[in-house]
């Protein structure tokens, strides 16, 4: 493939290069060679940056060649095919090397981080909410084929309740999760019910539509929710009733430790992981219970589901329920861990993040929303601290402004690259004699029919 | 009556801006299926470019206003209209064949990515343009216990609804009469067949994507020459407003997306006159779940019979 640069290709090469490069001037002229700044005293006056817009077709032009020279044009990974493969194979291990690995993260961070363990810990409790939150959306996208873009609205439901509740009754965070995830499950019935009989991307849009409503609600319902503002002094947890701040009485005085401010971190991250746990063992549990399997039905056939007796409006209605459990029990630990809480966390770039890492992980593949979390979440915050590429691009460069553009690009680039998720190929829930995994291009997943 | 009579004339001005973006949404579903979610910032996109280009002139010496004007809509409705190309051949060609969510996800990606994008190059905070058009006429003038209050038809929206009605007109016409609308048609209603007779469906599809950016760069300008602020957050509720103007009026149907432009428009107008400022987005987003579940194909679309 490399090896094989004959004279026509170079010149194909060349010439699609060139292309290219024309048409990234046209897109870039306007917003990267003129800037508008907002003088005062003046008004807006326009910057000019021919440096940076050359620059940047430079790189096009580069890429651009390079990339048509080694690998000749093709983006797509080669289809997949329907693979037999034993069962307890190579993903099952991951499974276990994954579980233990991260039981003893906690340990391993504080052993070898130093000093800088506070920003790991907190990194791997973020990783952590969200591979909870990609299981809790995959029982709605992945098993039942329901296109959820309102995911947010049930964290934020779990969120407040929790926060409200601590507020009004002054209860703790063990007293009030159960009442979270069950009101956020409430919730996801109540925002079920009218969207039972649209399809796909309608679904996608009213899901999208009901978020938005939520926030604007919480955004503006002053005298419940504190609007803008937001709700501070949010309980922390305890263990058993030991709080883990410094002095008597408190963990690191019970257990004879000397004091650390990690010890609360890494608590937290032992919740969230046991929270994330119960996620992952309550869906694989179900997906083998006859709602399970009703859910599975639906997302292949909806008509074939109700033509064999399958009530779907009760099946689509517990999906959406479930899926908005977990979402709410997610929801108080992100209040709890925060301490504070406003409507600025539950944007729709929230849902877009979540929906991101479960399609991403391979829509149905818990070990993929693992993967799909790590990458996503961890690669971009990694991003944050990256001193190599200051170095190189002069020290105005700030990575982290670029976060959210790669996040944006990285989820079409990997969707072109490979439509189907990370982790394509999966192990059906039940199974006739023998158990096969069997390519993602035979499930029809999250269509919504 | 008087103040009805405004908050009417505003609604009809805001509902044109609305029924163009959402031409581009319901021209993109009829032909390829597909929710094109990063058609608001491709609007978004287009107010930046108008702007630059306003300033450009303004650097140049150049101040003629009707010629300033025809300039700035020429070069957004071009440059949008790569953008719109540029993104339909990245995203979502690649894409075309895969399974129906991919598409979606990826144009999600798009417009997150699209969004930062101008972020990042144009910064974050808000873009003001002083009014340019101004004056306009008094339709009307009654008193009620405040003092008087006049109805008034500002030249801005006058321009703004005749650019409207002229570019629908315009463009029923291409559809309904050309070689290329004809081409459109066919592909919506069966895209292998319309390959096999000699469409090249690639082409057709990349020109409705063109067009459907070149409209939204319309609203674009027109948004920003009549609200006079713009940012980098802008194309997100426009194009949900927008996508629900399509669904409402039946997504595929041209006159519908105007039509539910026009009555999208027109609710935010009365909802925040009437009812209160904070909730006008609560108002269009029940509008769009309520069409939705009683009426899935709209006012003017055709119902949708699914067949086993």
């Amino acid at each position: 493939m490399a090896g094989d640069v004959s004279p026509g290709r170079f010149a194909s090469a060349m010439k699609d290069a060139v292309i290219t490069t024309v048409i990234a001037a046209a897109l870039f002229f306007f917003l990267v060679a003129y800037k508008t700044t907002l003088v005062t005293g003046i008004g807006l006056v326009l910057e000019q940056r021919w440096d940076r817009y050359l620059w940047l077709l430079v790189a096009v032009f580069v890429l651009r060649f390079s990339w048509l020279m080694l690998t000749g044009g093709r983006v797509r990974a080669p289809k997949s095919k329907v693979t037999i493969t034993p069962r307890g194979d190579v993903m099952r291990y991951a499974g276990i090397a994954l579980l233990l690995l991260g039981i003893a993260l906690p340990f391993i961070i504080t052993a070898t981080a130093g000093r800088g363990q506070r920003l790991y810990l907190d990194l791997s409790i973020l990783i952590m909410t969200y591979v909870m939150l990609g299981w809790g959306l995959n029982i709605v996208v992945g098993l039942a084929g329901l296109l959820d873009l309102g995911y947010v609205a049930f964290y934020a439901v779990g969120a407040y309740s929790f926060a409200l509740l601590a507020q009004y009754t002054g209860l703790g965070f063990w007293a009030c999760l159960p009442v979270a995830g069950i009101l956020a499950g409430f919730w996801g019935m109540i925002l079920g019910f009218p969207v039972l009989r649209l399809r796909g991307d309608y679904l996608a849009i009213v899901t999208l539509a009901f978020g938005e409503i939520i926030r604007v609600v919480l955004l503006n319902w002053y005298s419940f929710t504190n609007g803008p503002n937001g709700i501070s002094n949010i309980p922390k947890p305890t263990l058993f009733g030991i709080d883990f701040g410094r002095g008597e009485g408190n963990f690191a005085d019970v257990f004879g430790l000397d004091y650390s401010s990690s010890h609360r971190l890494i608590f937290l991250y032992y919740i969230i992981f046991i929270l994330a746990l119960v996620t992952n063992w309550v869906t694989m549990r179900l997906r083998r219970l006859p709602v399970g399997r009703a859910w599975e039905a639906l997302r292949e056939d909806e008509i074939a589901c109700r033509s064999l007796g399958i009530n779907t409006t009760n099946t689509k209605l517990t999906a959406f329920a479930t899926g908005a459990m977990f979402g709410g029990f997610a929801g108080s630990f992100f209040a709890t861990r925060q301490g504070f809480i406003s409507p600025e966390s539950f944007t729709f770039i929230e849902s877009a993040i979540i929906l991101a890492i479960v399609v991403l992980g391979g829509m149905g593949s818990q070990i993929g929303v693992v993967i799909a979390s790590v990458v996503m979440i961890g690669g971009i915050e990694m991003l944050r601290n990256l001193d190599l590429l200051k170095s190189v691009l002069g020290d105005n460069f700030d990575p982290n402004q670029y976060r959210m553009l790669i996040f944006g690009l990285a989820m079409v680039v990997i969707m072109v690259w490979r439509p189907r998720g990370l982790i394509s190929s999966r192990t059906p829930s039940i199974a006739l004699k023998k158990r096969k995994r069997i390519g993602a291009d035979m499930v029809a997943q999250g269509e919504g029919h | 009556m008087e103040y009805f009579l405004q908050q009417l004339v505003n609604g009809v001005t805001l509902g044109s801006i609305y029924g163009l973006i959402a031409i581009g949404y319901t021209m993109v579903y009829g032909i390829i299926g597909m929710i094109n979610f990063a058609h608001g910032d491709i609007f978004m996109i287009s107010a930046f470019i108008a702007l630059i280009t306003f300033l450009a002139l303004a650097a140049l010496g150049i101040t003629m206003l009707p010629l300033v004007l025809v300039i700035m809509f020429v070069v957004a409705m071009v440059f949008t209209g790569i953008w719109g190309w540029a993104v339909e051949r990245t995203a979502y060609r690649p894409l075309r064949g895969s399974f129906r969510l991919a598409p979606l996800i990826s144009a999600i990606g798009m417009s997150i990515a699209l969004q930062n994008f101008v972020q990042l190059t144009q910064d974050a905070r808000v873009k003001p343009l002083a009014p340019q058009i101004q004056g306009g006429i008094t339709l009307m003038e009654g008193a009620n216990e405040n003092g008087a209050i006049v109805v008034q038809l500002s030249y801005m929206q006058m321009f703004i609804i005749a650019v409207t009605v002229v570019l629908m007109t315009v463009f029923s016409l291409l559809v309904s009469r050309t070689r290329l609308g004809r081409a459109q048609r066919a592909c919506e209603q069966d895209q292998k067949m319309a390959r096999l007779l000699g469409v090249d469906t690639n082409r057709t599809i990349a020109i409705t994507f063109i067009s459907g950016a070149g409209l939204a760069a319309v609203a674009g300008t027109m948004f920003l020459l009549y609200y006079g602020v713009i940012d980098f957050y802008i194309g997100f509720l426009a194009g949900i407003k927008a996508f629900t103007a399509a669904v409402l009026g039946g997504i595929g149907s041209l006159p519908g997306a105007m039509l539910g432009g026009l009555l999208i428009g027109l609710i935010e107008v009365f909802w925040s006159a009437y009812f209160s400022v904070e909730y006008k987005d609560v108002a269009a987003f029940s509008i769009l779940a309520i069409v939705l579940i009683f009426l899935p194909s709209g006012l003017l679309g055709k119902p949708e019979v699914e067949k086993v």
